[in-house]
């Protein structure tokens, strides 16, 4: 278990604030921020490589605060992957193994045997000048769990990858989890969030603003950041089923048509309140999500005015000041909500 | 060039100017000797001691102080310090001094009186007149290129990288000598090359603090002074004959290995 206790760091004009959370043995750890939030430098910290001003970091209720880096078996993998470009990409893994009581045989055999995991068997006499993103991403990887570390810390792991390197590695992190590993993984992607996290806090301006479940945190957001989320407040685990092609999303009795090349049947939906178009009678449109519910809230937000409509779930639909006039709307009314199967983001645990 | 303007024929016509005039004295000198002479010259005693003496002399003096200056142009690279200026201006002082001054200046540094000769004394060693005096003369006017050279190397040494190798474990000498000095070999190799370069060119630190035993810039300006001229160009070329192959051969040898 790793606590973070009251990280406070200045560093020119930016500070870290009291940063604190705890991450439980076999966690995957999700830090969500925007870009300049302070996650990498948490990062870092608890890594050894910045000496915060004030707190404690306390690993196995083992104060690790001032431990020397080299001491702590805290894995990290840079976001720009940082692999040495002088050694061979099996130099590289078996770098860490180096002064530990390993017979040559053995570091060999622990090298193949990540090296397996991690599907880069056939890189390793490679120099790294030679390898894609996606292959340093591995090495990195792979060099940071041959030395079993207590806690793997990842610095956007993603950021650089094309969509399909993104999919191949997520699963690779889910199995790295599912292996035993503790992660912390930081990003500003929330769908990678959603996707990989079973924690998430979110830093804002130095400091975590919230942590909790991904539902919890995302359900209920306490910050401006998550709340900007585009129609973060239709956000549903389902369960995906495919029959002949199609898709939908089971909640509850609900069945909400959608389109996604994902297979792996546990995950979230996302809709956006704007896509939802509402209407007092049925319409006959090419739309295939429609359905019948009573509003029972509109509340007036920045966006416009938010109706929230229990169709067997809470949806939350964005319209203007105009239409809640034309379609009369008022708490307790029956209307129609309608929205397109393309316009359902699924999001695969 | 994609274009030939006027001003570009203007440079181009200066540029030559400048490679003849460094190509030209050389090339006269060359001309003017014959094989015979050169071969005649190679096989003196004198000639050739002075050669091997201006080699291992420059070769050691750069080694031996290699060994401290490389750790401090790795401090100068990396961390920001009070008076950093000043340390790099120190160091770069004995390229703007005259080296006759900077020879005064180490004599007596290392002559018996001194605390540094008197160690020498007691270790059986006087430096005046001595390849070991010679050697700190050729290492005190060189050691710039050598510092200079090594902090651009360790400069260009990603931070991350150090950082990454302290994370897999290794302690901060193992970072050093697996990481920070292994990508920046390549400046300090030629840094190396350089310093050995000077100091075997050195006249003016190493004539004042050693006459004798005689190393060749030494030998070829006591033969320009004693027979003339003449006498004294078949040691030149043949000096700068060897120096060029030894610059070249080590070059060659810590060339980039695709």
């Amino acid at each position: 278990m790793l606590t973070v206790r009251g990280i406070t760091k200045q560093f020119g004009d930016f500070s870290l604030k009291n940063v604190s959370f705890t991450v439980n043995q076999g966690d995957y750890f999700i830090l969500l921020g925007e870009s300049g939030a302070g996650k990498s430098m948490v990062l870092e910290t608890i890594a050894g490589l910045v000496k915060p001003d004030s707190g404690a970091i306390l690993l196995d209720d083992h104060d690790i605060t001032r431990e020397k880096i080299q001491h702590r078996r805290i894995g990290l993998v840079f976001q720009d992957h940082a692999v040495f470009p002088h050694l061979k990409v099996r130099e590289n893994i078996a770098y860490a193994l180096h002064g530990r009581k390993f017979s040559t045989a053995t570091k060999k055999t622990t090298v193949d045997a990540v090296s397996r995991q991690l599907s880069i068997d056939h890189l390793l006499d490679r120099r790294p000048y030679s390898l894609s993103g996606g292959e340093l991403q591995r090495v990195a990887l792979a060099r940071t769990l041959v030395q079993e570390p207590r806690i793997l810390l990842l610095d956007e792991p993603l950021a650089s990858l094309d969509n399909r390197l993104k999919t191949e590695l997520r699963a690779l992190l889910r199995s790295i989890h599912h292996n035993g590993h503790t992660l912390i993984h930081v990003t500003h992607d929330y769908e990678e969030a959603l996707s990989l996290g079973t924690r998430i806090a979110i830093m804002d301006k130095g400091t975590v603003v919230q942590e909790g479940s991904p539902e919890n945190v995302l359900l209920h957001p306490q910050s401006e950041f998550v709340a900007h989320f585009a129609g973060l407040r239709n956000f549903f685990p389902v369960t995906l089923h495919t029959q002949q092609g199609q898709n939908w999303a089971q909640t509850g009795n609900l069945k909400i048509n959608l389109v996604t090349e994902e297979t792996r049947s546990e995950g979230y939906i996302l809709l956006r309140g704007e896509d939802i178009i509402l209407s007092n009678d049925p319409v006959d449109t090419s739309m295939t999500n429609n359905f019948q519910g009573k509003v029972t809230e509109i509340v007036l937000s920045r966006y416009g005015n938010e109706v929230t409509i229990n169709i067997g779930i809470t949806l939350h639909a964005l319209v203007t000041p105009g239409s809640v006039m034309k379609l009369g709307l008022s708490v307790g009314k029956e209307i129609w909500a309608h929205f397109k199967a393309t316009a359902v983001k699924y999001i695969a645990r | 060039m994609k274009q030939t303007t006027t001003i570009n024929l203007v440079f181009i016509f200066f540029g030559a100017l400048i490679l003849l005039f460094i190509i030209a004295p050389l090339l006269g000198m060359f001309l003017k000797t014959t094989p015979e002479t050169l071969f005649e010259t190679a096989r003196e005693a004198e000639v050739r001691n002075s050669i091997w003496l201006t080699i291992w002399t420059s070769l050691a003096g750069t080694l031996f102080f290699a060994i401290a200056a490389i750790p401090l142009s790795y401090l100068l690279a990396r961390y920001e310090f009070r008076g950093k200026k000043l340390v790099t201006g120190i160091i770069d002082l004995p390229v703007v001094i005259p080296h006759s001054a900077a020879g005064i200046a180490i004599l007596g540094f290392v002559s018996r009186d001194s605390a540094i000769g008197q160690i020498g004394s007691a270790l059986g060693i006087n430096f005046v007149g001595n390849p070991a005096g010679i050697s700190i003369a050729m290492a005190f006017v060189s050691i710039p290129f050598l510092i200079n050279a090594a902090r651009d190397g360790f400069s260009s040494v990603p931070v991350r990288l150090e950082k990454a190798a302290l994370t897999l474990g290794a302690s901060p000498t193992r970072v050093f000598f697996t990481i920070s000095l292994p990508l920046a070999w390549r400046n300090i190799l030629s840094g190396l090359i350089l310093m050995f370069a000077r100091g075997m060119s050195e006249f003016g630190a190493v004539i004042v603090v050693a006459y004798h035993p005689m190393i060749t810039p030494v030998l070829i300006y006591e033969r320009f002074g004693a027979f003339g001229l003449k006498y004294a160009r078949p040691v030149s070329v043949l000096f700068i004959l060897i120096s060029l192959s030894v610059f070249i051969l080590l070059r060659w040898l810590g060339r980039e290995k695709k």
